[in-house]
């Protein structure tokens, strides 16, 4: 068993609207490991990238209970310096569009080095400047000298996401967030951001949270997987486990809408119905239950909680079992706006 | 004669520079590209960022400038003044990659739908409302919400919206510009589906943009891959995804990601492989300007850009 390095314990994030407040994480419990690579799967509105804010401290309206466990920190009881400590240091996040997370008027050498600078001081500038050009050979950017003194403008979207990846692994973190690290970025840059993830969490022994609606991604990158959908992980296991046999309907009807690389099928599957919004989220049973309304009631558990079904493969409520495919899809009129 | 025949365009945009703004360059967006499209086909132009495969559909429906070449639609000539074409142009139209951004949200659905509408037909009011509720009938979204506005509905159904926009003036060469892109996957289904669905209820042609080659593969019967403004390679699907012959494409082809985690490991190394060749031969498949050579046939619809023999 390898060894743990977040513990997150009923996590709930919630949001105000109006004067109440919604969860948009609802109860998440997850661990992740030194040296493991866990993705978070979801549909926009899931609550992923919430969840991975909540990990970071980054939300700042947010009403967050439970806990998560780093480092023998409670990461919602820090304070804010305390916080600002940590990120950049033992935990960094990578963040989806690379031209909006990079300072404009900035060089890409003095955006690095800031980062060293705000957390060792004592460092001099001769040897930032070496630890910078270091660090963009490690992201593969050739020429690291000339790029020193470039601005953002000036690079590819691959090369700004190299930067970014620089900027977030300059203090060797122990834990590496990823919020859809490639979906801006073509697909040859996508397989060699994605190599050098992977090369620099084996270096580095991290911890890597992956969020991304990329089932390919996925599979390519992971080695446990959390699918999440309205707010709370459906289900959980070993990325094999997952992709050999998935067991809740959300995430075998996510793997069935994909265009399959192998085989040209005629029609990709639907999932009926859309993502209720936060506000008019059923709070009570099966929250996938109003998507597969062909499922029998009787099918979900009325408060639906995690079942180990194999040894580290958990899915939640028990209508997996009674899942099966409609013949055909049906489709309807589906502008059921409330 | 086919379909649609885009023969050698080009599209340059000149670059201004000092303190006069003279044309000091061009920007070879588009540099001799040579297409066809059979009636009921779809046609995927795959490409990545700057490589021109939007420039290169904006420009047949009209709203680039063509630089030079020819388009030529149920054969008659598209290059000419936009005044001239007018007439041949609304059987063209076109569907936009962000429904979030491709709908004026101060306007009603009625008349984001009828506008095309009322540009080329004088129908009454009551004729309007009624072809416009038959669209959104047709696109699956019910006729009562034709009076709702955009941001009242999901993206999903947003990019249907645009459809019916689209379909508004009973074309017959629809150009897909990245539709799904921005969409969910569950969404994206949803959208794919019903655009084959109408493919085959109304009899229309598709060119499809996209860098997405397993939505591409999905949907497309031809497919032309494009690499800074040039073609690099123009095959069947069958052809580009099973042996292709540039080592551009052979590398787009590896870098999709496998669904499958048990060949991973075969696949990334696979993927290396492709990327050392790659390196290897690029002197031999690109020109001294990085550029793409001519194409050459190597079978009846299999073209690949190689260097000339000899």
């Amino acid at each position: 068993m390898s060894e743990e390095l977040v513990k997150i314990q009923n996590l709930k994030t919630s949001f105000r609207i109006k004067d109440d407040y919604y969860a948009a994480v609802d109860d998440v419990t997850l661990s992740v490991n030194k040296n493991e690579v866990l993705a978070i799967v979801g549909e926009s509105g899931s609550g992923k990238s919430a969840l991975a804010f909540s990990v970071m401290g980054l939300h700042n309206r947010a009403k967050i209970e439970g806990d998560i466990y780093f480092k023998d920190q409670n990461i919602p009881k820090l304070s804010p310096a305390k916080l600002n400590q940590m990120r950049g240091d033992d935990m960094a996040m990578i963040f989806q569009d690379p031209l909006t997370a990079l300072n404009p008027l900035m060089t890409i050498g003095d955006q690095i080095s800031e980062t060293l600078f705000l957390h060792n001081k004592n460092l001099s500038k001769e040897k930032r400047r070496e630890r910078v050009i270091d660090l963009l050979n490690q992201v593969g950017i050739p020429r690291p000298e000339y790029i020193y003194d470039q601005y953002p403008h000036e690079l590819s979207g691959g090369m700004r996401q190299r930067v970014i990846i620089a900027i977030a692994i300059a203090n060797k973190p122990e834990l590496l967030i990823a919020d859809e690290p490639t979906t801006a970025l073509d697909v040859t840059i996508q397989a060699q951001i994605l190599d050098l993830i992977r090369e620099l969490k084996e270096d580095m022994d991290a911890g890597v949270i992956l969020i991304t609606h990329d089932l390919g991604v996925v599979a390519e990158m992971a080695d446990r997987v959390a699918v999440m959908y309205a707010g709370q992980i459906v289900e959980i296991a070993d990325v094999h486990s997952l992709f050999e046999n998935p067991l809740h309907p959300y995430t075998r009807s996510l793997l069935n809408s994909v265009p399959n690389a192998d085989e040209v099928q005629d029609k990709l599957h639907v999932i009926q119905g859309i993502v209720p919004s936060l506000q008019y989220l059923p709070r009570k049973g099966c929250r996938f239950a109003s998507r597969i309304p062909w499922i029998d009631e009787s099918a979900h558990e009325e408060n639906p909680e995690m079942h180990e079904v194999r040894p580290g493969h958990f899915v939640r409520c028990t209508c997996h079992s009674q899942f099966y495919f409609p013949e055909e899809n049906k489709e309807e009129h589906s502008d059921g706006i409330s | 004669m086919a379909f649609l025949d885009v023969k050698d365009l080009k599209v340059h945009f000149p670059i201004k520079g000092g303190i006069l703004q003279r044309t000091v360059g061009h920007v070879k967006a588009v540099d001799g590209v040579s297409l066809s499209i059979e009636e009921g086909k779809t046609y995927g132009l795959v490409g990545e960022s700057g490589s021109g495969k939007t420039t290169t559909g904006r420009a047949i429906i009209g709203l680039n400038k063509v630089t030079s070449g020819e388009i030529t639609f149920e054969g008659k000539d598209l290059s000419v003044s936009q005044k001239q074409s007018k007439e041949v142009r609304r059987d063209i139209q076109m569907i936009f990659q962000d429904p979030y951004s491709s709908l004026n949200p101060k306007k009603r659905v009625i008349d984001i739908v009828a506008e095309p509408i009322r540009n080329y037909e004088k129908l009454s009011k009551l004729e309007v409302k009624k072809r416009v509720q038959e669209l959104m009938e047709q696109v699956g979204l019910s006729p009562e919400s034709i009076l709702k506005y955009p941001h009242e509905f999901s993206g999903g159904q947003r990019q249907r919206i645009g459809v019916a926009r689209a379909l508004a003036l009973k074309p017959k060469l629809i150009i897909a510009d990245e539709p799904v892109s921005a969409l969910d996957v569950s969404v994206q289904a949803q959208v794919l589906n019903f655009m084959k669905d109408i493919q085959k209820d109304l009899g229309l042609t598709y060119l499809f943009i996209s860098h997405d080659l397993g939505i591409i593969k999905h949907m497309c019967d031809d497919i032309g891959i494009m690499y800074k403004g040039r073609y690099v390679e123009e095959g069947t699907r069958d052809e580009i995804f099973n042996n292709p012959q540039h080592i551009y494409t052979k590398r787009l082809v590896a870098a999709i990601p496998d669904i499958d985690p048990k060949k991973r490991k075969a696949h990334q190394q696979f993927r290396q492989e492709v990327k050392e060749e790659y390196d290897k031969s690029y002197n031999d498949y690109f020109d001294h300007d990085g550029l793409a050579y001519k194409l050459q046939n190597i079978s009846g619809t299999h073209k690949v850009a190689l260097p000339q023999k000899g």
